[in-house]
């Protein structure tokens, strides 16, 4: 495994940000840009980790996806784990992480406010989603915490419709909604066919 | 000391640095480092790009260069690597603050410990 300079990558990714704020005119653009940037990587990684790490498996299951993201690409990313976390809702799911490696030594200004270069790893991780066959929205977002100086930060994956209904599908049983499944994708998504 | 008074004794200092350099007597010099007075002491840290750092103290306070590398080192890792510091504008990085005030707190507890 060949080990980078932390130094190097800060560099790199400062300058990143900085040519794109020379791009753009609004903060949310800057946002968008860096996302972008991100989901480039997470396709990337997606297709090496795939044939790297996991033999060449595809995931088709949301949790099974969301654990790969977490463990799997974490650690080849960022060199550990991140904590998992549920939401209310089905189609929400967080990762809360005290500070992201790309967050390190920077500092954002107070005006403006609630910009978060953590949406370059929200890229990623959409990348990653979207290659995989999980369409998503992922944004990063600073948690103030009571106690402490610097806000953790949260990545938070909200699933598209899609996604949910084909999860519905495959459902809790295995075999018999595997069938339905491979029968009602072919016809068509309303009707369940009783076996 | 307000954000004025430091930038008038900053470029105050960066004068009178340059031209120490010029008029010294010994050769090789690279400018002052350490001006005592009455009052206070003033330690100089120059960087291999010229930047320099310099803290002002009591007369007599011990290990001053060290923390003038300290701070160097926390220069360069949370203003230099942070996209949103324009070079030469006052520094106002809320990491560099935080843990400035941390290298400091720790220096003075480690000479009162002494």
């Amino acid at each position: 495994m060949v080990l980078v300079s932390l130094s190097a990558f800060a560099f790199l990714f400062s300058e990143l940000v900085q040519y794109n704020q020379t791009q753009v005119d609004n903060i949310s653009e800057l946002e968008r840009r860096l996302e972008d940037a991100g989901y480039a990587v997470g396709a990337r990684v997606l297709e090496l980790l795939c044939h790297r790490e996991k033999g060449n498996r595809k995931e088709t299951r949301l949790l099974g996806i969301l654990s790969f993201v977490h463990s799997t690409v974490w650690k080849v990313l960022f060199g550990k784990l991140t904590l998992e976390k549920g939401t209310e809702h089905e189609d929400e799911y967080m990762s809360s992480e005290k500070e992201l490696l790309v967050n390190r030594f920077i500092s954002i200004p107070k005006d403006m406010g609630t910009f978060n270069c953590g949406a370059f790893v929200a890229g990623i991780v959409r990348g990653v989603l979207d290659g995989a066959g999980f369409p998503a929205v992922v944004t990063a977002h600073f948690v103030p915490m009571d106690g402490q100086q610097r806000p953790r930060t949260t990545i938070l994956i909200k699933f598209a419709e899609e996604v949910l209904r084909r999860e519905a599908r495959l459902g809790c049983d295995y075999f018999t909604d595997l069938v339905k499944a491979i029968i009602a994708t072919a016809v068509d998504v309303k009707y369940k066919f009783l076996l | 000391m307000d954000t004025n008074d430091s930038l008038r004794v900053a470029s105050l200092w960066h004068s009178m640095h340059a031209i120490s350099q010029q008029l010294s007597p010994t050769v090789g010099c690279s400018g002052i480092e350490l001006l005592e007075a009455d009052t206070f002491d003033l330690h100089c840290f120059q960087s291999l790009t010229g930047t320099k750092f310099f803290v002002v103290c009591e007369p007599g306070t011990q290990h001053m260069e060290v923390l003038l590398t300290v701070i160097y080192e926390l220069y360069t890792d949370y203003v230099l690597k942070n996209p949103f510091y324009e070079m030469e504008m006052p520094i106002r990085c809320e990491l560099f603050d935080i843990n400035l005030t941390q290298a400091i707190q720790k220096d003075r507890v480690a000479l009162l410990g002494r």
